[in-house]
């Protein structure tokens, strides 16, 4: 699984790429971590739009993602969920504990507004 | 192995229905008739047959009790819960007071939800039966004669008439037990678990419950992977839903629906029957956890079909 991320003032969009499976859950824990424990990152949307699996373990980086976040108040939301992905989310209440937004411009005006006008100009 | 059977399904405390339910479900029932004229009794069993089982029926109930047909005439039980009561009935219902009979009891561990039933079970009270109980817990014997001390039961253990042994089974190791093969695994729980992998006949149950997979060991999910290996009913602790599983109850020592489906397939065993209900789920409920954990398993399916099944009171399940 390749991770990708770009930063709007201290929000984080990270974008992985692939299943998260067993294997490419290890990736998106490492790619994350550094994420979640920097202090100065006060949000973090993840664009699951290239994400057409998550398994078990892959839910469990992403509360470790959302526990690490909220510890120290910062924000998390996950955004662009695939039909299969979505549908992962609910059967699992993982919709019930995480923000879920249809797209990450959706999950920026939610949970950092100030971002939306460095991701709007790209 | 000729077939499963549920006595209790319940996971921490029985579950009695009560009247508004109940009037709940006449209500819903009644509703989906109007209009409809019914010919016969058969033409009403076959709507009952038809409407929802969470209307039809109810999951119930007891506390974990599983019996298992192996074709023997002995019994063999998997845990003492309230559903034992009602097992113990039925034995004695079948062969008569009179007609000695051997139990094999497997014993999970010894909270109180998986033994409760003990003092309640009928042929333990019969001279001549014999009762053999099965566990990994050294102390296994030590708790089942003290929930029937003063205060907590009017009679203690010795009042009991039926020849009782107590066997320990080395974990990680397989034993012959009444013509079966029985493996025996250590599982994360407070206290610790164990997990029952039954064979006989070329036919595979294993009885996996109370059981939390945090996976924090890579090596946690080959290991039952291993352990349900082919088997032909997987009966699984899906106490929680995976988000409450490892956040608000993490370390509350159960697991869910979704972990039940990927070790299934992991394991390519034919049966997941759903098991140890939490008390506070409605039958309703209950249903649609069944209904999504059968869509889970269709969406992430890669090779054979798991048959996803939810335990209830009553249930038997042919192998």
């Amino acid at each position: 699984m390749d991770v990708t991320s770009r930063s709007f003032g201290n929000v984080v969009v990270a974008a992985p790429v692939g299943r998260a499976d067993l294997a490419g859950s290890t990736a998106l824990e490492a790619a994350l971590s550094p994420l979640w424990a920097k202090p100065d990152v006060s949000g973090l949307v993840l664009d699951f739009g290239g994400v057409p699996y998550i398994s078990s373990v892959g839910l469990r980086v992403l509360m470790i993602a959302a526990k690490q976040m909220r510890s120290r108040h910062a924000r998390i939301a996950v955004a662009g969920l695939q039909p299969v992905v979505a549908e992962i989310f609910a059967i699992s209440r993982f919709d019930k504990v995480l923000e879920v937004f249809p797209a990450v411009r959706d999950a920026l005006a939610a949970i950092a507004p100030a971002a939306l006008g460095a991701y709007d100009a790209g | 192995m000729k077939r499963i059977r549920f006595w209790g399904t319940r996971g921490s405390l029985p579950v009695a229905l009560t009247a508004p339910t109940v009037r709940a479900k006449i209500i819903a029932a009644l509703r989906g008739g109007s209009g409809r004229t019914f010919e016969s009794d058969a033409d009403i069993e076959r709507y009952v047959d038809a409407l929802p089982f969470s209307i039809s029926g109810t999951f119930g109930g007891h506390t974990a009790c599983v019996e298992i047909e192996t074709g023997a005439p002995e019994y063999v039980v998997c845990d003492l819960g309230s559903g034992l009561r009602p097992f113990g009935q039925a034995a004695i219902a079948r062969h008569g007071p009179a007609s000695p009979q051997t139990y094999h009891l497997f014993v999970s561990h010894v909270h109180w939800d998986h033994i409760m039933g003990l003092p309640f079970f009928g042929p333990a009270y019969i001279p001549g039966n014999r009762l053999v109980f099965y566990g990994a817990h050294r102390d296994l014997e030590a708790a089942l004669r003290r929930q029937m001390e003063p205060p907590s039961f009017p009679v203690n253990f010795s009042v009991f008439n039926a020849d009782i042994r107590f066997v320990y089974l080395e974990p990680g190791q397989t034993h012959d037990v009444a013509g079966m093969r029985v493996t025996v695994k250590r599982q994360h729980h407070a206290g610790d678990s164990y997990g029952y992998r039954f064979e006989r006949d070329g036919r595979t149950v294993v009885y996996s419950t109370d059981s939390e997979h945090t996976f924090e060991d890579p090596d946690e999910s080959a290991g039952f992977a291993k352990f349900f290996r082919k088997a032909d009913i997987v009966v699984f602790d899906a106490m929680y839903s995976l988000a409450e599983a490892i956040s608000v109850k993490a370390d509350w020592g159960h697991s869910s629906n979704i972990v039940g489906v990927e070790l299934c397939q992991l394991a390519e065993a034919r049966q997941l029957c759903l098991f140890h209900h939490e008390p506070a789920l409605a039958d309703a409920a209950l249903a649609t956890m069944l209904e999504e954990t059968q869509r889970y398993e269709e969406i992430t399916r890669t090779g054979q079909p798991l048959r996803v099944s939810a335990a209830y009171d009553g249930l038997e399940l042919n192998l």
